[in-house]
């Protein structure tokens, strides 16, 4: 089963699972559409932003996160969500070229600004130097702090922090590994570094 | 999260508007505190009035004096060239707090406010003074191993948890505020406050008031300054103790000196005692231990933090000896 296929069947089999624990009344609700208008009700307000380059303009509410609107909103879940208390670095992106945890960011504090995630990081089917470096020195285990990782190594690079494997360690310091990669995430890093492609 | 409105503002009396006419409202800059405390449901304001584009975002050095805006990052501050070059102490401090995701968001401001790490501030099933005042202190008799041994009360014995105000009230800042009454100055020293009977306050800001600046007068001390933080892990952790000092030296003699500790009380701890006995003296490693010694009057431990009362002194001692440079 392919990663798409097996996200549309939890999604379709969570559905029927709360449809089926759910009271006949309250299904007679989201028949009717009451609790989208109910929603709808709710302040929401405008936001435009710029995501990889293409522009969205969109209604939100003010308590959505950066975080929940690139992964509920416009799927890309690429972004991950660790801890999403600002203590782990899986959700790191880059707002007007600079890195922050997307979890402790409100979206609509973010009107105009231009998002880099990782999905915004590849050239057509040609990888960023740095995913190709974590891949070539095995920068990851299960992955899931991976996409974090990459773009806050990529900050690291072009902050001028990436000078020396102390330097590297100290900046990369945000991002958490359980798995324990960080002796390859920095052999990765000094290899773009060195590189001077980025 | 509980939903909220969300405003914007262009204007610091605007901002002093919506907080006077809205007792529930909070001001957001950089968010990295607030948002998160409102997740936990630990803070609930109604609105938010977002500050950031207020023109509070300069740095610049006049006739000594280095003026920093309140919505400047830390990331921004901790790289300055005049912060680095007049200030060094300021940037080891705040480059030594969270990580390079969060001081790109935090501001100066925003990080004088800084809410407390206590994990029972944080646990909304637990009762805590600070967050439900007169509901009862759950680390007093809990497991207080992050809390204070200086200036603790009945009602609370939590930390302030920031780095940077460490250094500042080592280097005598004055933090600039505007209000519906008009503008003020406040001393570093006395913008924070012992909890006392009233731990839900953290700080002498009125409700109503903005922080629109910060200020650091000039000082000799660029030469001779160190932040040491020692926590649980090498990085990216809050402090079990930091010791900031500053020396303005004249051979081996001590001219000046500020030392201020965190991770101690409900407030950046400032050590004047042990600055008055150093002041003159020459850097030595006895008169420095004689300083800790000094410094450490009055503490009090709790049942699992009876270790600050070693590491304490012993960081101050090392902190000295680095700035000093002396080798013994």
């Amino acid at each position: 089963m392919t990663g798409s296929s097996r996200r549309d069947f939890l999604k379709k089999s969570s559905a029927i699972t709360a449809i089926a624990f759910t009271p006949a009344i309250a299904v007679k609700a989201s028949d009717l559409k009451l609790d989208e208008k109910l929603s709808e009700a709710m302040e929401q307000m405008p936001l435009n932003i710029e995501i990889n380059g293409e522009m969205h303009h969109l209604k939100v509410e003010p308590r959505l996160t950066l975080l929940d609107l690139l992964r509920e909103r416009l799927k890309l879940t690429g972004t991950k969500k660790g801890c999403d208390q600002g203590q782990c670095g899986a959700c790191t992106v880059h707002v007007d070229g600079v890195r922050t945890n997307s979890c402790l960011s409100l979206a609509i504090m973010n009107d105009g600004a231009k998002i880099t995630t990782i999905e915004g990081l590849a050239n057509g089917n040609e990888l960023h130097p740095m995913q190709e470096a974590f891949i070539k020195h095995d920068g990851f285990q299960c992955g899931y702090c991976t996409s974090g990782q990459i773009m806050s190594a990529i900050a690291c690079i072009h902050e001028g922090h990436a000078d020396s494997e102390t330097n590297i360690r100290e900046f990369m310091s945000g991002n958490i590994c359980r798995c324990g990669a960080y002796a390859n995430i920095v052999n990765a890093i000094q290899e773009v570094k060195a590189g001077g492609k980025i | 999260m509980n939903n909220f409105q969300y405003t914007r503002v262009s204007s610091p009396a605007a901002a002093i508007a919506e907080l006077s006419k809205d007792p529930l409202a909070k001001l957001v800059a950089g968010g990295t505190n607030l948002i998160d405390l409102m997740k936990y449901g630990v803070m609930a304001p109604d609105k938010l009035v977002d500050i950031n584009r207020l023109n509070f975002n300069e740095i610049r050095k006049e006739k000594g004096i280095l003026h920093i805006g309140s919505t400047v990052r830390n990331a921004v501050a901790s790289a300055n060239g005049d912060v680095l070059k007049y200030q060094p102490l300021l940037s080891q401090a705040m480059l030594s707090g969270a990580s390079p995701q969060l001081r790109n968001k935090a501001t100066m401001g925003g990080n004088l406010l800084q809410r407390t790490r206590c994990g029972y501030f944080y646990d909304i099933s637990a009762p805590c003074n600070k967050r439900q005042p007169g509901s009862g202190c759950s680390a007093i008799e809990g497991y207080n191993r992050m809390h204070a041994i200086f200036g603790a009360s009945d009602s609370c014995i939590a930390v302030n948890p920031s780095d940077m105000n460490v250094a500042l009230v080592a280097l005598d800042a004055v933090i600039l505020v505007s209000g519906p009454k008009g503008e003020r100055k406040i001393q570093m020293a006395d913008f924070h406050r012992l909890p006392g009977l009233h731990p839900e306050l953290d700080s002498t800001l009125d409700k109503k008031e903005i922080i629109t600046g910060i200020v650091i007068p000039d000082n000799n001390f660029a030469a001779h300054t160190t932040y040491l933080k020692v926590r649980d892990r090498a990085s990216y952790a809050f402090a079990l103790i930091s010791v900031a000092v500053a020396l303005e030296m004249e051979g081996t003699m001590i001219k000046d000196v500020r030392v201020a500790m965190g991770g101690v009380a409900h407030k950046p701890w400032r050590l004047t005692a042990a600055e008055q006995l150093l002041k003159g003296k020459t850097a030595s490693l006895q008169n420095f231990k004689t300083a800790a010694e000094l410094a450490m009057k009055g503490a009090k431990a709790f049942e699992y933090n009876a270790f600050k009362l070693k590491l304490a002194p012993n960081t101050m001692v090392q902190a000295l000896k680095t700035a000093s440079g002396i080798k013994a």
